[in-house]
């Protein structure tokens, strides 16, 4: 199929025994993009990230990466075709030092050693703090820190698309600015990003579009600020 | 260099013993087998501390490199090396099988699935005497040769058996610090992170046990060689729980916690030999009190203890700096 998407997705199923999570789930991603997938608790973002990455496995329906159907590929080749995903509540690697994490984020670019010294450079810029701790166990670092640490390791990774689930979750409020602007910060510089997230309004904030996700289907889709101005979506998820 | 000054450290100290302690029981007897028994706890280490699969079969590779060697050298005449090399490669096929689909267990079912393995391998000693010699054992097996430098004296045993513990050492030091290494402890926390980093799990699993069991292989090659007699008894599960035992005790992740804990439950019962009939009550309750009081594991523990000891003033300090620290990274 022509389609100038990064990420297609086509009628996704998924299910956790005899029940369906994801009920036939289609949407895209254009390069470059920053899109958004807001629902409440149980609506089935983290099993559709999950299923993009295969580490839990879909029922049915299509995924295609980059022109090439991704749906049953195993997870690690999906990273190595450059889908990175940073997981919800952030699974740092608890006694590695922070720097062994970051390393382990570049696992992929093993043929590209300058390039991860490089990039490492950058996300110390990014993130001073990891610097600072880069010796101590990541176990140690705060929920923010270790926001900042799973978001650096899932770019040592080269992605071209990067999947975000939910990395407000658990943070303080003046922590989740910070968390988002680093997030829109990424997106500016060219990295596509699908951003899963409970808290809609800090998400479609920042986000180029939208999805509304309800018991495992899209009810809604369209321009973030579009939806950022619907009734339903403020009644439902923004508190209006 | 900072990070293989422990290793240097272990290499003087296995090299000095003999110098310091001349045709001492202690040193070249018990410290042969301690030596053996430190590179199946640093092998096992490697899966159990760092990967974190548990292993209650370790003994049986062990064993299939003894009796390899011992068949080969008692039965059909031939030269001990290339016994060496046959038996590893053939445990090194056994493991690669039966890893894949043991690996997939997790927890509670994988140490079951070892555990069985353990005792197949045990059954199949005893049971298959035409070949193994059955409970009698093998007798009569050669001894090594480098070059024409015959290792017949319990003090060349000594160095060859502390050169290869050596090379084991440097080698896991080395592996942990890869990148695989990383991959593996990785792992060890949580295995879907590992994916999502592009970690084929599965295949670095595999590739872990395997090595493991190639170790093993070849400490139970030159054990079967030094001992010039195996029995089904010395790779029994028993055996399999002391390794696991000694890696514990030491502490988990730690090569030279490995070491440590396979020198310790080597020498403690030679040392308990006084009580008599309360040699085994008295062992136990010792590992109990090392357990309750450093539950590391005794290399961390004791680290920690000296820096307390040696650093007393510090330790005020500490806090508050970590306190600045972390107020500028929620900024």
């Amino acid at each position: 199929m022509p389609s100038d998407a990064l990420l297609q997705v086509e009628a996704l199923t998924a299910h956790y025994g005899p029940i369906q999570a994801l009920n036939g789930i289609s949407l895209e991603v254009k390069p470059g993009e920053l899109v958004a997938m807001v629902g409440a608790n149980g609506a089935g973002k983290t099993t559709l990230l999950h299923t993009l990455s295969n580490v839990h496995k879909s029922s049915g329906g299509k995924v295609i990466f980059d022109g090439q159907e991704i749906t049953r590929t195993a997870p690690h080749k999906i990273v190595q075709a450059g889908i990175c995903h940073i997981p919800e509540g952030r699974q740092v690697f608890a006694p590695l030092s922070v720097e062994d994490n970051l390393l382990l984020g570049g696992f992929t670019q093993r043929k590209n050693k300058a390039w991860v010294e490089e990039e490492l450079a950058k996300i110390y810029t990014l993130f001073p703090i990891l610097k600072e701790k880069r010796r101590q166990a990541a176990g140690t670092l705060s929920g923010g820190q270790q926001q900042m640490l799973a978001m650096g390791r899932a770019l040592l990774g080269r992605p071209k698309l990067l999947l975000l689930d939910e990395p407000s979750m658990g943070l303080a409020p003046l922590l989740v600015a910070e968390i988002f602007r680093v997030v829109r910060e990424l997106n500016e510089k060219g990295v596509t990003i699908l951003l899963v997230e409970q808290n809609a309004k800090a998400a479609l904030g920042i986000a180029d579009r939208g999805y509304v996700l309800e018991t495992g289907r899209v009810v809604l889709s369209a321009d973030a600020d579009e939806l950022l101005a619907d009734e339903a979506v403020q009644k439902a998820y923004l508190g209006h | 260099m900072k990070r293989l000054s422990g290793f240097y450290l272990l290499a003087i100290a296995v090299a000095a013993l003999p110098f310091i302690f001349p045709d001492n029981y202690f040193v070249t007897v018990v410290g042969v087998s301690a030596g053996l028994h430190a590179i199946l706890a640093v092998s096992l280490n490697l899966l159990m501390g760092y990967a974190g699969q548990i292993s209650l079969g370790h003994a049986a590779f062990f064993g299939m490199g003894a009796y390899t060697s011992a068949i080969l050298t008692t039965r059909y005449g031939w030269n001990p090396w290339p016994t060496i090399l046959v038996g590893a490669a053939f445990t090194g096929v056994v493991a690669y099988l039966v890893a894949r689909p043991i690996l997939k267990l997790k927890g509670h079912y994988l140490a079951m699935a070892t555990l069985g393995l353990g005792i197949i391998v045990h059954i199949v000693i005893v049971q298959m005497g035409w070949l193994t010699g059955g409970p009698d054992g093998l007798g009569s097996i050669p001894s090594l040769s480098i070059f024409g430098w015959e290792v017949d004296s319990d003090e060349r045993w000594y160095i060859v058996i502390g050169t290869l513990l050596m090379l084991v050492v440097w080698l896991a030091l080395n592996i942990i610090d890869s990148r695989s290494g990383r991959a593996l402890r990785g792992l060890h926390g949580s295995e879907v992170a590992a994916e999502m980093m592009g970690i084929d799990t599965a295949a670095t699993k595999t590739g872990v046990f395997v090595l493991a069991a190639l170790i093993a292989s070849v400490a139970g090659s030159i054990f079967a060689h030094q001992q010039a007699f195996v029995s089904p008894d010395s790779f029994s599960f028993f055996f399999s729980i002391e390794l696991v035992t000694m890696v514990v005790l030491g502490g988990m992740a730690s090569t030279y916690g490995a070491v440590l804990g396979a020198i310790i439950l080597t020498f403690l019962p030679e040392l308990l030999v006084v009580f008599e009939d309360y040699e085994v009550m008295i062992f136990g309750g010792i590992l109990m009190g090392m357990m309750i009081f450093l539950p590391q594991g005794l290399f961390i523990g004791l680290q920690e203890l000296l820096r307390k000891l040696t650093r007393p003033k510090k330790t005020p300090a500490t806090p508050v700096a970590e306190k600045k620290e972390s107020s500028h990274g929620a900024a």
